[in-house]
């Protein structure tokens, strides 16, 4: 039984990492309907600079959390500029094209050894190991820290989006440009402003990540980003609490297929209980399944 | 008003079987260069490669170019071909032509009818969830394939799969190529191919209009999967290791560009971005020289985005080459611009 | 034809166009021995290292390996002068194929060293063994890259410089039982890499021949980072040693994960935890086998560390090490056969002895062409590597 509460302890960790990265993803398909595949790239600059930021230039711990949120949030805002904007009005496809691109972009140019080389480097330890005992169950402190600092970002968005105006912006530029813009929203802002948040909450995944998991090397994002995107998905694609509830769903089954079943076909497990919920949820386990006009 | 139409004015009979004439003199071409020594070894491969690509670039094309349905499982399917057809090779083909034609066969075959049994409750989905749950399956079946050695040890699992006999060359790729072109051109321009893309343009209103889109939607995908699993079976006899990595998601991504670059709707621009994406990624190697081999990825990546964002509609941008679809085939839907991007057509915004 | 037609007639004639400018006057036959056009007392040596993609680290240190053996042979070997080429093959199978056709065909290789991969290694070992092309891999421990049992035997073109994973694991396994006095073990591998899929069903055969008990064989794949839920599992099991046996990077990773959940087991691996990149401080107490110890006297050693360290800045790991070897050996090769002729230099490397090199003071391969040369096991200890012992064959 203990066994069974430890591993879920391990899932609630794994989770609710993905759950911040996660959020990233809902959001910036929310507003402008596009998979973000370059979002776990941007979650692997983020630990990057959260690495350099406590590890190298010596920044007290919540401090290079958010030098690292901030240089993300100017990333993800550059990216969208560049690498989005111009397509905003061209066949959906074409951005996700775009995304991809600059996903590779990201991985291969920060691998050469003028960037952050290739190597895989070891992050010591940013905080002191503290292992909590509740019940005979082994909690180690990196584990609490996570849901902590997760759920205040997630209070934090609550509030942003529901309790400010620039919140109501974004929830009207979700629901339809043409009319926020009638409105006198500033569309491409709002998109911006998005963009920003969503990196910046990547990035702080990537910090987190990163003090769980000790180590950064470019390519680092590709599977955590997968997971996110299908966690988000999974949750039901562009609404808020669904990425967070498709996260923790995706760590217990990440966690408990390796402990129960087999570690070896834990993908496999993984995706196939996506697809069988798709099938009988299709948009999701939080998704709408609106009426569609024709 | 209308696209211009070819000057010459050849009989209509002869213009629809053109494409295969133009194909044999491109060969005839081809195989004289090879004969005088004015292609090397490498760049043989390459080639091939890209028209192994093309092969399995069309399929995708079929099924989300022409018909709309977002799949990023492509590589799924190209590895069933690949590891059916190549155990087949190995296990009883020995070389044998005859066997040969059987394997390629039986890997299309066994792809056509796993991708019957998934799409038939996939296809359901809506079109970013299709794009996930497609996704989903490549990576099941990577995970399976690197596992697999547990059940048929000869499959190598992750050690991958080696001994296919190397016997397909440049004959029997590109005229592999050439008649799943042809079916499919001719497939394209008839009413199949327009009930797919009503399908693509508005599933609803086509539902609506009493085309039945499940019946469509299966035929495109079965298809499209048994080409790029015929597509696979090829790569098995070309290159010598089977591996599952060669078949991840990102290969996915690979079939996905293709198309989307060549242009959605159009097997000519899915013909010319599959072997310019092979050739680019190869020529890249000579252009960048010893000093900045590791650019390779920087540049195809900015190459990607710079693409996209100066031709957001693909290169052919549903148009066809004249050889191709020529005018006789053509019916309304080439040239009143069905397919091809329009301002306010689907995109983020909705519509106000 | 509309305009965009005739662009993509263009397109396509400029691709044709690209095809033969890009291979103008080249002999095509790949089934027949290429005939090397007459140079004065030239030896063509190709690399195929992944120098891009998620293990361009591990290509980049095989890279320098090679090189520091170029240069410090001066490009030459004998009278033979040295031309090379480096070439990507970004750890894919398919990539490999394509680079290997390329040096073969194009640039009329003599030897290639390279394919650090299995699965680059195995498919570039068959064009080579077709195209009578020697081949020196540095790290690619699969069996099947110079014999196939299946399908007639030694590829006899294609050698390793590393040792095949059954000694190394077998090694590691009595190390356990005797030295260590394990009763039981659990072992944690990747279940993509056939390094260390291999070492750890190695590991695991010999120790339960050796009557020891392994209680847990569990796998994460390649790109996985967080171990908690196996972790957990083998935590239930205590066991006594814990065989890890995959590269510096997951390793760091595993080991850290390991202690912080209280594994209390002693951590053992193989060659690649040879790095500076380890987390010395995670894996301390722990053993591992490698080719050589940077601690033995040996002046080929102690050379090698400090000549690498003065060019690169940093400590060689096995594969820097083992690509260097590789070279040198190769260099050797060529200077005995005293010919750029590939049969020739083959015969030399097969019959190669008494040769010293980083690892051993007499080098020899055996007829499936692997290395015959002992093993070192060695300790973290410190924050440092600590000789123990070596094993001879």
């Amino acid at each position: 039984m203990i066994y069974f509460f430890e591993q879920f302890v391990n899932g609630i960790q794994l989770g609710f990492v993905y759950a911040l990265i996660a959020l990233g993803y809902t959001m910036v398909y929310g507003i402008i309907r596009l998979i973000n595949f370059a979002h776990g790239d941007v979650f692997m600059v983020g630990a990057y600079l959260g690495f350099f930021g406590f590890a190298r230039w010596h920044l007290p711990y919540p401090v290079a959390i958010l030098v690292s949120m901030v240089a993300c949030a100017a990333l993800g805002v550059t990216i969208e500029r560049v690498a989005y904007r111009p397509l905003r009005y061209a066949p959906r496809i074409a951005a996700l094209i775009s995304a991809i691109g600059v996903s590779f972009f990201l991985e291969y140019f920060c691998s050469l050894k003028f960037v952050f080389t290739p190597n895989y480097q070891v992050v010591p330890r940013a905080l002191p190991l503290k292992n909590y005992s509740l019940g005979g169950v082994n909690i180690p402190n990196v584990t609490i820290i996570i849901v902590v600092v997760v759920l205040a970002m997630l209070a934090l968005l609550q509030y942003i989006i529901y309790h400010t105006r620039i919140g109501k912006a974004m929830r009207a530029v979700s629901f339809d440009h043409d009319a926020a813009r009638l409105m006198g929203i500033n569309v491409d802002r709002t998109i911006s402003i998005t963009f920003a948040i969503g990196s910046a909450l990547a990035a702080a995944g990537g910090v987190l990540y990163i003090t769980a998991y000790p180590q950064v090397f470019p390519f680092m994002g590709i599977l955590p980003g997968l997971k996110a995107f299908t966690a988000a998905v999974l949750g039901g694609i562009g609404i808020v609490p669904g990425a967070v509830l498709g996260a923790l769903i995706m760590g217990q089954v990440d966690v408990m297929s390796a402990a129960y079943i087999s570690s070896q076909l834990r993908d496999a497990i993984a995706f196939s209980i996506l697809i069988l919920v798709l099938l009988v949820r299709p948009t999701g386990l939080l998704g709408k399944r609106g009426p569609e006009k024709v | 008003m209308n696209a211009t139409a070819p000057k010459r004015g050849l009989p209509p009979w002869l213009e629809r079987y053109l494409i295969l004439l133009v194909a044999l003199g491109l060969y005839l071409v081809l195989r004289w260069l090879y004969a005088v020594g004015a292609v090397s070894a490498y760049w043989q491969r390459v080639l091939d490669q890209g028209l192994i690509m093309a092969l399995g670039s069309l399929g995708l094309s079929l099924i989300y170019g022409f018909t709309g349905q977002f799949s990023i499982g492509h590589a799924g399917f190209y590895a069933i071909g690949a590891y059916v057809a190549g155990y087949l090779g190995r296990t009883y083909g020995h070389g044998n032509p005859g066997w040969f034609l059987l394997s390629l066969l039986a890997g299309a075959l066994a792809t056509a009818v796993v991708a019957f049994l998934i799409g038939l409750p996939i296809l359901r989905l809506r079109s970013d969830y299709l794009g996930i749950a497609t996704m989903g399956f490549g990576i099941i079946v990577k995970v399976l394939l690197d596992n697999a050695d547990r059940v048929i040890p000869v499959l190598g699992g992750a050690r991958g799969m080696l001994g296919t006999p190397q016997i397909a060359n440049l004959t029997w790729i590109f005229w592999s190529l050439i008649i799943v072109l042809f079916l499919f051109r001719n497939l394209v321009c008839s009413a199949f191919g327009r009930a797919c893309l009503a399908i693509r343009e508005d599933e609803i209103a086509a539902d609506a209009m009493g085309v039945n889109t499940t019946f469509y939607k299966t035929v495109a995908f079965v298809l499209g999967c048994a080409a790029v699993g015929l597509a696979g079976g090829l790569y098995a006899h070309r290159y010598p290791l089977l591996h599952p990595s060669s078949f991840d998601f990102l290969k996915s991504f690979d079939f996905l560009l293709i198309v989307v670059v060549g242009g959605l709707g159009s097997l000519s621009g899915t013909l010319a971005a599959a072997v310019g994406w092979v050739f680019l990624l190869e020529g890249l190697r000579s252009i960048l020289g010893q000093a900045f081999l590791d650019f390779r990825g920087v540049v195809y990546a900015l190459l990607l985005i710079v693409v996209v964002i100066l031709r957001p509609q693909g290169l052919f941008s549903g148009r066809e080459l004249g050889i191709l679809v020529p005018r006789s085939l053509q019916s309304g839907w080439l040239r009143s611009g069905v397919g091809q991007a329009k301002p306010g057509g689907e995109r983020a915004g909705g519509s106000a | 034809m509309s305009m965009k037609g005739k662009l993509a007639v263009l397109v396509v004639l400029a691709m044709l166009v690209a095809v033969l400018s890009g291979c103008a006057q080249k002999p095509a036959a790949e089934q027949k021995p290429e005939q090397k056009p007459a140079e004065e007392n030239v030896v063509r040596i190709g690399f195929i290292w992944p120098l891009t993609g998620d293990v361009k680290t591990f290509g980049e240190s095989s890279k320098n390996g090679s090189l520091l053996a170029l240069e410090e042979a001066n490009y030459k070997a004998g009278k033979w002068t040295i031309k090379y080429e480096i070439q990507d093959d970004r750890n894919d199978a398919t990539e490999a194929v394509n680079v290997a056709t390329k040096l073969i065909s194009d640039f009329k290789a003599n030897v290639i060293v390279g394919g650090l991969t299995s699965k680059c290694a195995i498919p570039i070992s068959e064009l080579c063994e077709q195209n009578k092309v020697v081949m020196m891999s540095n790290t690619a421990t699969n069996p099947k890259v110079t014999f196939d049992p299946e399908r007639g035997g030694r590829k006899t073109y294609v050698f390793r410089a590393c040792f095949i994973d059954d000694w190394q694991g077998e090694v590691g396994a009595k190390f356990a039982l005797q030295n260590l006095k394990a009763k039981t073990a659990a072992v944690l591998y990747d279940q993509g890499n056939d390094y260390v899929k291999g070492l750890a069903t190695f590991f695991k055969q010999a120790f339960e021949a050796g009557g020891g008990k392994i209680v847990a064989f569990e796998a994460y794949t390649e790109k996985d980072t967080d171990f908690s839920a196996v972790l957990t599992k083998i935590k239930k099991e205590n066991p006594d040693v814990l065989y890890l046996p995959d590269y510096y990077n997951k390793v760091s990773l595993i080991a850290k994960q390991a202690r912080d959940k209280g594994i209390k087991a002693v951590f053992m691996g193989g060659d690649g935890w040879d790095s500076s990149e380890l987390d010395f401080a995670a894996c301390e107490g722990g053993y591992f086998t490698n080719h050589y110890s940077p601690e033995d006297p040996r002046p080929e050693v102690q050379e090698w560390v400090k000549k690498y360290q003065a060019k690169y800045g940093s400590v060689p790991d096995a594969l820097a090490t083992l690509a260097y070897e590789g070279t040198r050996l190769v260099l050797k090769a060529i200077e005995i056969a005293d010919s750029n002729d590939s049969t020739k230099i083959r015969d030399a490397l097969q019959n190669m002895k008494g040769v010293p090199g980083v690892s051993t003071p007499s080098f020899s391969f055996d007829d499936h062409g692997n290395p015959v040369k002992p093993l070192a096991i060695l300790q973290i200890k410190d924050g440092k590597q600590k000789f123990i012992a070596i094993v001879q064959r």
